[in-house]
């Protein structure tokens, strides 16, 4: 079954491979590398094919404005940021609506992994910057926001990894790229806990089958295990190489 | 107000040991007073800008993209295409920035690099012409800091040189000049029509004593800041003083002496690597070499 977009994009063809030549459920090349800032408490830097995200940590620190603060845990507070040159048009530099909600559902992502009982009265600062999109920038934050929380030092129930699923055709596909992602029939941008065993991010659009709805689910907890052991190996990484030093 | 608050608090033991060891001649992480950082230049690793750069001096990193886009052009300048440069200082790269419109700070190092691409005459506007009088292109150029480890002027100012070096500008062609109806072929590409290389440098004062390329400690406890460009012919191209304290004229001609005499090889170290570095998709590669601090030779 051949799939084309209006403009002809060739989304999957006969032999099932999709618009960059990857069969359903393959990832492109992901590389995670923790650390990479001198002045952030907890840095890294994931890629995800095209995609690009750099996440800072910074806290716990004392909250600005004192009134913000509780009592009994800590604050998480997230901004999502892209470049205005991440994108095929001239992003203008001042938060769009889509770069609020995306902070938001990603704060709500993270939340649950950080113990924030542990430090009362503060605040944790997770930044986010898009340097290129090409599709998956909110699940390839996720990932990386995680790592930095993890490399900051903050104590957490497990590491957030994220994937997004979505369906061409009846075609179930992982890790949908920016073609895919705009012209596919559905998006399901999906976070996870594996220790724990929690869904933090969930969000669809587009339309799919009860069905696939469950596949989809189904396979992205398999890939989603695959990423977490790649976040393992990168904060290794770090530990061990700060050994060797 | 502002530049107050860009300072963190540093202790004396640490000061008083910067400032013992300046008066020897001699800086904490081993430079001579007028030496540079490393430079890293890797070109254009970002696909969908139009031109772009990743440019590291020692620790301190920053990002540059360049997009173009068709424009009404200045009705003082209807023949002259339009290049606006923009800083991003955000908190990724320093607890000391802050998100919301950009500081004082990050204003002034955008409109430092500004006058000196301006000053320097280095992008032909006049070739930027689409329908004279009518469309123009317009090149928005946006530096990204994103590590913060002082000197981000000078830092801003080789990431948008080498953006410009290696962006194009789309193939247009106009097909009802009344209607002022084009139609861009992005395949197609030229080269940014360029004809300077402008190299600034950046020093501090502290005391009595002139330093180049200050790291964010010695940014921290620094009197004063003085930038000097020069273009290609040698001549001075902008000048810019900050900070609150103050330089004597004989701080000023040794400056400028050194900027003389050092430009033409500062010059070498960037076009160097803007020809021989990977771009693209390679590009990341060196980029997570540098980031990862294998390359850590300050």
């Amino acid at each position: 079954m051949t799939i084309v977009t209006k403009d002809n994009i060739i989304l999957l063809n006969e032999k099932g491979r999709r618009s960059d030549g990857r069969k359903w459920n393959e990832l492109r090349p992901i590389s995670m590398v923790v650390g990479v800032l001198e002045r952030a408490d907890g840095s890294a830097i994931v890629e995800t094919g095209g995609t690009k995200v750099l996440a800072a940590v910074y806290g716990p620190k004392e909250m600005y404005p004192k009134h913000l603060a509780m009592p009994d845990r800590a604050i998480l507070r997230v901004a999502y940021r892209m470049t205005s040159f991440s994108v095929e048009e001239r992003k203008k530099p001042h938060p769009s609506r889509r770069e609020i909600e995306l902070s938001k559902v990603i704060k709500e992502a993270l939340e649950p992994a950080v113990i924030l009982e542990e430090f009362p009265r503060t605040v944790i600062d997770v930044y986010i910057l898009v340097l290129q999109a090409d599709g998956g920038t909110r699940v390839a934050s996720i990932n990386a926001a995680s790592l930095a929380l993890a490399d900051a030092g903050i104590p957490m129930k497990g590491l957030v990894t994220a994937i997004a699923v979505g369906r061409l055709g009846n075609q179930v596909i992982v890790d949908l790229n920016d073609v895919e992602d705009k012209y596919g029939n559905a998006d399901m941008p999906i976070a996870y806990i594996p220790s724990t065993g929690e869904i933090t991010l969930f969000q669809m659009d587009g339309t799919m089958s009860p069905d696939l709805f469950d596949k989809c689910l189904e396979v992205a907890i398999e890939t989603l295990n695959k990423i977490h052991e790649m976040q393992k190996e990168a904060l290794k990484r770090k530990y061990l190489k700060n050994k060797k030093d | 107000m502002i530049s107050e608050i860009r300072k963190e608090i540093l202790s004396n033991i640490e000061k008083e040991m910067i400032i013992s060891q300046l008066t020897k001649g001699k800086r904490i992480d081993g430079r001579g007073l007028f030496d540079f950082r490393k430079i890293n230049v890797i070109p254009a690793p970002v696909e969908k800008a139009e031109g772009s750069a990743f440019v590291s001096l020692g620790k301190t990193k920053v990002l540059v993209g360049i997009k173009v886009n068709p424009a009404m052009p200045f009705p003082d300048t209807p023949n002259e295409g339009i290049f606006v440069i923009n800083t991003e200082f955000s908190p990724v790269a320093s607890p000391l920035f802050e998100l919301g419109p950009p500081s004082e700070y990050a204003i002034e190092v955008a409109r430092v690099v500004d006058r000196i691409i301006r000053s320097s005459e280095m992008i032909k506007l006049d070739e930027l012409v689409i329908i004279p009088g009518e469309l123009v292109w317009m090149i928005n150029i946006d530096i990204y800091a994103l590590d913060d480890n002082g000197n981000l002027i000078d830092a801003s100012l080789i990431g948008t040189l080498a953006a410009l070096y290696v962006g194009y500008i789309p193939r247009v062609e106009v097909i009802d000049k009344d209607r002022k109806k084009i139609e861009i072929i992005k395949e197609e590409r030229t080269p940014i029509p360029l004809k300077d290389m402008p190299i600034s440098f950046t020093f501090a004062k502290i005391k009595d004593i002139l330093l180049l390329d200050p790291t964010r400690i010695e940014e921290n406890i620094m009197d004063a800041r003085l930038t000097i460009a020069v273009n290609n012919k040698g001549e001075i191209c902008s000048v810019q003083k900050g900070e609150g304290g103050g330089f004597k004229l004989e701080d000023i001609h040794l400056a400028k002496d050194i900027v003389i005499k050092k430009s033409n090889g500062i010059r070498k170290i960037i076009n160097d690597q803007l020809v021989k570095k990977p771009r693209g998709k390679e590009a990341w590669n060196e980029i997570r070499r540098l980031s990862y601090g294998e390359d850590e030779e300050s």
